[in-house]
């Protein structure tokens, strides 16, 4: 498949000149510094004295040194990066003409789009790989511990999945370029859709499960009902499926997905005492179905990308 | 379907939307001609080679070049026809040695080949001391002699030339009408020319086609066509007059 690569190469090569992608990767880098070292200095100060936990490295990552923790950040703000690397991929050569040039030299449609998201999930996962690598770096650094093996399993499991999880959003990004002709136009589709899947399902679950269990004020299985259903709906959104995996990833006192109860991180610890954090390939059973869904939701997207690129017409107009 | 000609279309229509853009269009192209493919702008021209090349699909009729349907086998027919398009878009922020890098390497050309290619094609079109500028900085006249240039690159054995004269000043057309017909006649391409500059055409072309709203309404040799279209005796017709005249009863 000479036609594949070649459209990698040159995608990657207009990924790494434009100023596109150097301003989202220091703006990314710096925020994920940052994050992590408030991280780092919250937790070196909370746990002055104590004997330090197993898992000590690890809470680098979800602790929340300011407002986010690192999690939560790449949950947030993850989606941006796919969308913002491809919402002009394929109508942006449209406008400019090229489209209708490449696709007259032999290669497949789908070449076109294979190579574009390809190119686009090596720019993600250099972004991500480097941003954890200088994290850890840092971590070593600020807390003084080094991760032992299973914690940096955790922490590759937790990079693959945040690259899935990334690359997922800029599959949604390729679509919407395809789907719409004018660049504009499909920047505000996939910010509509970042934001709605981001914020307003949370709302709107809510919404959902107050109106199929009205009863729930007054009684206890109601309540327990809502909250279900509530969640459930909220599974719609890539983002919960993400957060969901993850926690279970980087917390290995996590035994299930859902947790009805927040707890600090003294309690945290002396809980621990008391229950056994689960083995890395149990966490991975717990997360699999969301690994899967998540993996089958791109597989729906570029379903439908290849479909709509495939019939639509060419015409430089 | 006849054995001979390269470029063969039987009964092509395309309706777009309900208008009828291809009306059950049937001519055929001979190896190593220039064909003139004329016409008023809407008139189908584009739309044909666009099936010919298989990026569209024909709503009806068929399409064969070099034996092959472009509908079902779209890379093969691909790999054989170069097609410089009206309005021809470039990656700006390329240069024209990256242009036709990116070029060869989609057709299978790399390595020494594609640089000893590209080098040639450079040459020819012209543009060899201005290859490594931004496309961006190229004007007009330029930027059509690369198109030209990709073709080149890509050795087609048979060229889609869409308005390749489009906007550029009367030197810079006969230099490239000149190129065309040089190609033609050096490496046996077959050439698809559609153009509005009716005295080129009648200079370079061996036989034309005259579009007008979907239908082929005439084709043949100059000679023939004057003879068809005014009689015995009507060969010091220009290609002009008989296109008026069809487009005046059209």
């Amino acid at each position: 498949m000479h036609g594949l690569q070649t459209i990698i190469k040159k995608e990657l090569a207009d990924h790494f000149s434009s100023y596109r992608f150097v301003f989202l990767f220091a703006l990314i880098a710096m925020v994920s510094l940052i994050t992590v070292y408030m991280a780092g200095l919250t937790i070196s100060r909370d746990l002055e004295g104590v004997a330090k936990p197993r898992y000590f490295f690890l809470m680098l990552f979800t602790a929340s040194g300011v407002s986010l923790s690192l999690t939560q950040f790449v949950a947030l703000f993850g989606p941006l990066i796919g969308l913002i690397l491809g919402f002009d991929m394929i109508n942006r050569e449209r406008n400019e003409g090229t489209l209708s040039k490449l696709l007259a030299q032999p290669i497949y449609r789908d070449t076109v789009v294979n190579g574009k998201f390809l190119a686009g999930v090596t720019v993600i996962s250099i972004m991500m790989v480097s941003i954890v690598l200088l994290i850890t770096g840092l971590g070593l650094i600020m807390v003084g511990v080094t991760p032992g093996w299973e914690e940096l399993g955790r922490i590759a499991l937790y990079l693959l999945l945040s690259i899935l999880y990334i690359s997922f959003w800029l599959g949604v990004a390729i679509l919407f370029s395809i789907v719409f002709r004018n660049v504009a136009t499909s920047a505000l589709a996939a910010l509509a859709t970042w934001l709605f899947f981001s914020f307003f399902i949370g709302l709107g679950a809510n919404v959902v499960a107050s109106a199929l269990t009205p009863e729930a004020d007054t009684n206890p299985l109601a309540m327990l009902q809502q909250v279900k259903i509530e969640r459930a709906v909220s599974l719609v959104s890539p983002m919960e499926l993400y957060t969901s995996g993850i926690l279970a990833i980087v917390d290995p006192m996590q035994r299930t997905t859902r947790s009805f109860i927040q707890i600090g991180r003294m309690e945290q610890i002396s809980l621990e005492r008391f229950s056994g954090p689960l083995s890395l390939d149990q966490s991975v059973m717990v997360v699999l179905p969301y690994i899967i869904t998540l993996i089958a939701l791109t597989a729906v997207c570029f379903a439908v990308s290849y479909t709509v690129f495939m019939r639509q017409e060419i015409r430089s107009i | 379907m006849d054995p001979t000609a390269i470029v063969e279309t039987t009964e092509l229509t395309k309706i777009y939307n309900g208008h009828t853009a291809v009306d059950h269009l049937s001519f055929r192209v001979q190896e190593g001609e220039i064909f003139g493919f004329l016409g008023p702008n809407g008139a189908g021209k584009t739309t044909t080679l666009l099936m010919l090349l298989g990026l569209t699909e024909p709503t009806s009729g068929q399409a064969q070049v070099a034996g092959i349907n472009p509908t079902r086998n779209p890379v093969q027919v691909k790999r054989l026809i170069g097609y410089l398009q009206e309005n021809m878009g470039f990656y700006r922020d390329l240069n024209a040695w990256q242009t036709l890098r990116y070029i060869a390497e989609l057709n299978g050309i790399d390595g020494k080949q594609a640089e000893a290619r590209i080098e040639q094609a450079l040459a020819t079109v012209g543009l060899l001391d201005e290859a490594s500028k931004r496309i961006q900085a190229y004007s007009r006249g330029m930027r059509q002699r690369l198109g030209l240039a990709e073709i080149l690159v890509k050795e087609p054995k048979v060229a889609f030339l869409d308005e390749p004269t489009q906007g550029l000043d009367p030197d810079a057309t006969n230099r490239i009408m000149d190129l065309i017909q040089q190609l033609c006649q050096e490496k046996r391409m077959t050439v698809l020319l559609s153009s509005h500059l009716l005295y080129q055409v009648q200079k370079i072309c061996h036989r034309v086609g005259i579009m007008i709203q979907g239908r082929m309404v005439a084709q043949g040799p100059m000679a023939e066509l004057a003879e068809a279209t005014f009689g015995v005796g009507g060969e010091q017709h220009t290609l002009e007059d008989i296109y008026l005249k069809y487009f005046q009863e059209a």
